[in-house]
């Protein structure tokens, strides 16, 4: 053993090496050998193991995969969004308007669906939302449809509400920690300087509850991102996502190496994404504060995200015909990492913990 | 009743939250093969028929050994990593923290795949053992976070002085601290049996031929004419998770009292 290190650090160390071996062993190695496999091909029922890129041209030049993996995105953020904007009153409530003796229990009875069988709950969702199910019958029975909707099985949409009903403790207790470390004097003291309830909301307790916010965005997206089950079995044709086409590979196709190269494209857009979003909003927060928030602030935001979302949107659809599929993909990633990257070292952290 | 329209949507939002484990006990003991309304009386047949498919027996009897193992397993690891996270400062505990709690929030099918294709490259078959091993590294995280619960409200100063009366590192832990945290290791043992009863991703990626009940169940699901079979049990799965959480939770505020910290509500 080093030297250098004390006796506490050295028991540590030792103490937790178990665990650290055991998820080295499952995790580390199998991530690494899953980059690996990414590298070679598959040429028939061997494995050619010289090193090529030609899977990864593939897999971002396919337009069947670069459509997969934009709407298993699209989907993820759906279902982040709609996760957090229901979740949030609820957390609120809790953490405001229950008194504290029951705030346990109300919190135990959030979580209490989440640990029973993940299978199941979402085969319930294919039962509940079906034509002939519960919510058709009782729309039709009360007669606010003449006919059942058929847009709410089989589609994106359901993948949606199954996803956000699956996640949602995910977003609801990091929301409910940070609202309940806010210090209620600065509440009152916003009262009695004049602020409204609604503006004491939006200017003290919104804020002051972001980072929560941010941590249930990132629970969120990323697992829901590379759902399997979701789409398998409320997601029809048309709601299938990129999860489904790895399994189609491995286990359809026994082309391994796509699949793998699949899967590291999936957490490397998944990673870009969600450093995209996180540093432009630091850098949105930053330009509100400058014309000091309010209205103007709120416009400046708007314009500055209508622009960065514009730009990239328009290269995703017209890009490949004016530079090549690889090229504006090379320009995508120029323009997000080297935005992400300049905002990263000029601005500094805001006060939404980002 | 100021807030009115808030509680109100958080009735609404655990009716939501509560929708499908609440129909599923009634379809499982309506009497029609069709599952939807309006129902057509209560029965115990389809429970009665989970008796006589051997292949679920053998599932259940898989899913069992796979709990019971990564429970022990995933709660003696989690048991050294709490242990080292709540104790000591050793230098990159953040990041060493953060990659074994870093299941938690990967999709798992990347774990499922990156595992099954080490596995297949190994030649190794995949078998009841490989799903426990894969089991085990998704539910540490969740043994870690309860037992870090545990040791973190325990008062150093109990186990310097069981060592400053003569005893011994080793034996103080076992015998002043082990004592103390039990109710959150039988927390931690009854969560990981929960986790790895339903998990049904990587059990499915790495199953082979010994399927557990989930994967079980997956298959079942093909067919429209077991659905009411699906639905009991699925039935009986949901009820053995919310029976073992409850008593899981009970177990977990003792360990709570007996640190004297308040209680939080929740495992996570």
């Amino acid at each position: 053993m080093a030297q250098g290190l004390s006796r506490d650090a050295r028991l540590g160390l030792i103490t937790v090496s178990p665990a650290l071996v055991f998820a080295v062993l499952l995790l580390a190695v199998p991530l690494f050998t899953i980059v690996l496999f990414s590298f070679w091909t598959q040429n028939f029922l061997e494995i050619d193991r010289t090193f090529t890129l030609a899977n990864y041209a593939e897999a971002l030049t396919d337009p069947l995969y670069r459509a997969l993996m934009m709407r298993s995105l699209r989907i993820a953020a759906s279902v982040t969004a709609v996760t957090v904007v229901l979740a949030f009153p609820i957390a609120y409530y809790i953490s405001f308007h229950v008194r504290p003796e029951k705030k346990a229990l109300w919190l135990f009875l959030i979580t209490i669906p989440f640990w029973t069988s993940y299978l199941i709950r979402i085969f319930l969702w294919r039962v509940i939302l079906a034509y002939d199910g519960p919510v058709n019958g009782t729309l039709v029975e009360l007669g606010i449809i003449d006919e059942p909707l058929s847009f709410i099985l089989y589609n994106a949409n359901s993948v949606i509400i199954t996803l956000a009903h699956a996640f949602a403790p995910f977003a609801i207790l990091p929301i409910f920690v940070s609202l309940e470390k806010i210090d209620r004097s600065f509440l009152e003291a916003a009262k009695d300087l004049g602020e409204g309830t609604a503006m004491t909301f939006l200017r003290v307790t919104l804020p002051l509850a972001m980072p929560g916010v941010l941590a249930a965005v990132l629970i969120v997206f990323i697992p829901t991102v590379g759902d399997y089950v979701t789409p398998r079995l409320v997601g029809g044709s048309g709601g299938t996502m990129i999860a489904n086409m790895i399994y189609v590979q491995i286990f359809d196709l026994s082309n391994r190496p796509m699949g793998a190269t699949l899967a590291v494209v999936a957490m490397a857009t998944v990673t870009i994404t969600l450093a995209w979003a996180i540093l432009h909003v630091r850098f949105w927060v930053y330009l509100s504060d400058r014309v000091g928030g309010g209205l103007p602030g709120l416009a400046l935001v708007g314009v500055a995200a209508a622009i960065d979302i514009g730009v990239l949107w328009w290269l995703w659809h017209y890009g490949p015909a004016l530079f090549g599929s690889a090229g504006s993909l090379g320009i995508m990633a120029a323009i997000m990492g080297g935005g992400a990257i300049l905002i990263a070292l000029l601005l500094p952290k805001g006060r939404w913990g980002i | 009743m100021r807030f009115r329209p808030l509680g109100v949507f958080a009735v609404f939002y655990l009716a939501f939250l509560y929708a499908p484990i609440l129909l599923l006990p009634i379809f499982a003991f309506n009497d029609g093969t069709v599952i939807a309304f309006p129902l057509r009386g209560f029965t115990f047949g389809w429970f009665a028929q989970l008796g006589e498919i051997p292949a679920l027996h053998s599932a259940t009897l898989n899913s069992l050994i796979i709990a019971s193992s990564t429970a022990v397993l995933s709660t003696c690891l989690g048991l050294f990593a709490a242990r080292a996270a709540t104790r000591y400062r050793f230098p990159l505990k953040g990041g060493i923290m953060g990659f074994i709690m870093l299941p938690l929030v990967l999709p798992e099918v990347i774990v499922a795949i990156s595992l099954l294709v080490v596995l297949m490259q190994l030649g190794l078959n995949t078998s009841v053992f490989t799903i426990i091993l894969g089991h085990t590294l998704l539910c540490m995280p969740f043994a870690i976070a309860i037992l870090q619960g545990s040791f973190s409200g325990l008062d150093q100063s109990l186990e310097e002085a069981a060592m400053d009366l003569g005893e011994t590192r080793s034996g103080a832990f076992r015998l002043v601290i082990l004592p103390l945290v039990v109710p959150g290791i039988i927390a931690s043992l009854l969560i990981c049996f929960i986790i790895s009863l339903d998990e049904f991703i990587i059990a499915f990626f790495l199953s082979g031929n010994e399927p557990t009940l989930p994967v079980y169940l997956w298959g079942l699901m093909r067919f429209p004419a077991q659905l009411p079979v699906v639905m009991a049990l699925g039935t009986v799965l949901v009820g053995l998770s919310i029976v073992l959480l409850l008593v899981a939770n009970w177990f977990r505020k003792r360990g709570l009292r007996k640190a004297g910290q308040e209680d939080t509500g929740g495992f996570l």
